[in-house]
């Protein structure tokens, strides 16, 4: 277990490392890094300060240095945009997200595991097509268009439901459902295969055998084992919400991380766009890392290899 | 007389082989491979087959309805763009722009990590476990956020979409063809090439290549959506295809002020997407089944 964990702690470090490394150098590869720090009309006074802030007078080694020393200080540069510092655009808009990624998952829970398990169990019946028909269409459907669609129908045509902005709870209804229909597809397409499988299973006949309720045998011995298929992709599927999430922050005018790097983008605001994405990536990898090893705790067959 | 006997027996499988290609045809998915078959013709030839300027931006003709609705006409089938420019002549070349992408990033980061794979599986040890590690590192990285701050470096181009994809797509490849061929090394036939003199490269090659290629195949098919769904998402974002240049995300993103007047202008680019991922996807599902018998019971 602890062999796991360090190898598994070691990994996410390298790959944040490999992630600074690759943006530092690509910023300094592909022109003057100053000029992406500064808005297009700045005069060379304000060229040469900022040169001399980043250190790029001085060696790449101690350029990298200063660059991780900020960072960690949570100095991200300010915007070029708004003037302002963009560790504080960042402290306003990160609760907003994981608020929404986070409602998003658990519909995601309540939908997909009922979908996978009723699939299998009424194999070959109207309900295995009806919910295997819409996990195909959900790894189809572009998570913005369905967005937009949602707004069509919901806020355009009957005017139930607001399209954009945060809110009441009605305002989390479009956005986390058009955030998690993507993942519930993957989902249930997964637990479906896997709990096939398991009832397939000697565990499963004995259970039967014993004399045990069907849906006891269902809901709580097949369906426990077939949760391990899942919970092992558990990192993929949250750094799958968290990308997705800029999508549909973009769509639903939500005002989170992905909006401020949409805006970051649209306005080529450099820093603005380089801290989200390096936020966001290490909150990735990290959210990866802790269902890794949960998952490897629960788990003895992992933990004893 | 053993010779009449056989032709006799070997005969009829053979004169007729046309039972076994129908039974196939029969459970291929039609409807797929034609959606597939439309989106490749209509990226090739679209100078032919279309009657618009894809580019030519045109004001009073703006924010046409398709051809149904009231005010709608058949010169413009699926109606216009807030700028005037015809909506299936820029679906058409947008099927140009996905495919170019997905072609390009496919084949250089496909092929780039199958290499990998057949090297660090082939070599193992010290070789396997650092390329290994580079391909997990890379897998840790959330792709469109990567793409995002690339394109925002470099510039938004084709050629920027395409590397940004390529950079991160290698390592899946890489990964599944290692497994593969991890399994493959323990079997005889690689003994013997070995012992036969063969050289490194000629049994990777000659030996291991077209043992994984199965696997490749479904891979390779799978993917095509899933680039086609990310170049979308970028150019949606600004941060893959450039305007003008008509890509099929970069559309969605032109026409989403006008959802509540204009619902044409995203409806279409958005139907185009999920077709033809849809096409790969069901595609990808049938050749895995057929390819891998693991996958068949289930």
């Amino acid at each position: 277990m602890q062999r796991y964990i360090v190898k598994r702690v070691g990994e996410a470090i390298l790959a944040l490392f490999a992630l600074s490394i690759i943006i530092f150098l690509m910023v300094r590869m592909t022109g003057d890094p100053a000029l992406l720090m500064l808005p297009p009309d700045a005069g060379a006074d304000a060229l040469e300060d900022i040169r001399h802030s980043m250190g790029l007078d001085k060696p790449l080694v101690v350029q990298y240095g200063l660059f991780i020393r900020d960072y960690a200080h949570g100095s991200f540069g300010d915007s070029l945009r708004s003037k302002t510092p963009v560790s504080e655009l960042v402290k306003d808009r990160l609760p907003n997200s994981l608020k929404l990624v986070g409602t998003a998952a658990v519909i995601v829970l309540l939908i997909s595991i009922p979908l996978g398990v009723l699939s299998a169990v009424y194999r070959g019946t109207w309900i295995d097509t009806l919910a295997t028909g819409f996990a195909v269409l959900g790894q189809a459907v572009p998570v913005f268009w369905l967005g937009i669609l949602m707004i069509q129908l919901f806020t355009v045509k009957l005017g139930w439901l607001p399209s954009s902005g945060m809110g009441g709870l009605d305002h989390y209804i479009m956005p986390a459902f058009a955030l998690g229909f993507f993942t519930v597809a993957a989902i249930q397409r997964l637990l479906r295969s896997s709990m096939l499988e398991a009832m397939d299973s000697e565990y499963i006949k004995l259970a039967r055998i014993k004399g045990l309720t069907e849906f006891k045998v269902i809901w709580k011995h097949a369906l426990r084992n077939s949760m391990i298929s899942v919970i092992t992709l558990g990192g993929i599927y949250i750094a799958i919400l968290i990308t997705l999430g800029i999508l549909v922050e973009v769509v639903f005018a939500w005002p989170g991380m992905g909006r401020l790097m949409f805006q970051g983008i649209v306005f080529r605001d450099f820093p603005v766009v380089q801290a989200v994405v390096l936020i966001s990536a290490a909150i990735v990898i990290f959210s990866s890392l802790v269902v890794d090893i949960a998952y490897a705790y629960l788990d003895p067959r992992i933990r004893l290899q | 007389m053993a010779k009449s006997i056989n032709t006799a027996a070997i005969q009829p499988g053979k004169a007729n082989p046309w039972p076994k290609i129908l039974a196939s045809l029969k459970s291929a998915p039609l409807i797929p491979l034609s959606i597939i078959l439309v989106f490749v013709l209509a990226a090739i030839l679209a100078d032919l087959v279309t009657f618009h300027d894809a580019y030519q931006v045109r004001l009073s003709d703006r924010l046409i309805p398709p051809f149904w609705q009231d005010g709608g006409s058949w010169s413009h089938p699926l109606g216009t763009d807030p700028l005037g420019r015809d909506v299936l002549t820029r679906i058409t070349y947008g099927a140009r722009v996905s495919i170019i992408i997905a072609a390009a990033a496919l084949a250089i980061g496909g092929g780039f990590g199958t290499l990998i794979g057949l090297t660090a599986g082939y070599y193992g040890g010290k070789v396997d476990s650092i390329l290994m590690r580079l391909a997990d590192i890379t897998l840790a990285f959330p792709l469109i956020l990567f793409a995002i701050l690339l394109v925002m470096v470099l510039g938004p181009s084709m050629m920027n979409v395409i590397i940004a994809i390529t950079l991160v797509l290698w390592a899946r490849y890489a990964r599944v063809i290692r497994g593969e061929v991890l399994g493959l090394m323990q079997r005889d036939f690689i003994a013997r090439a070995k012992v036969s003199g063969a050289s490194d490269w000629r049994i990777m090659m000659r030996h291991l290549l077209p043992n994984v290629m199965p696997t490749l195949i479904v891979l390779l098919t799978l993917q095509v959506g899933w680039v086609i769904i990310v170049e979308a998402s970028l150019s949606f974002l600004g941060a893959g295809i450039p305007p003008p240049t008509p890509a099929w995300g970069g559309m969605l993103a032109e026409g989403r002020e006008y959802v509540s007047t204009a619902w044409w202008v995203t409806t279409a680019p958005g139907i185009a997407i999920m077709l033809v991922v849809l096409a790969f996807n069901l595609c990808g599902d049938w050749l895995r089944e057929r390819l891998d018998p693991k996958q068949r019971s289930i």
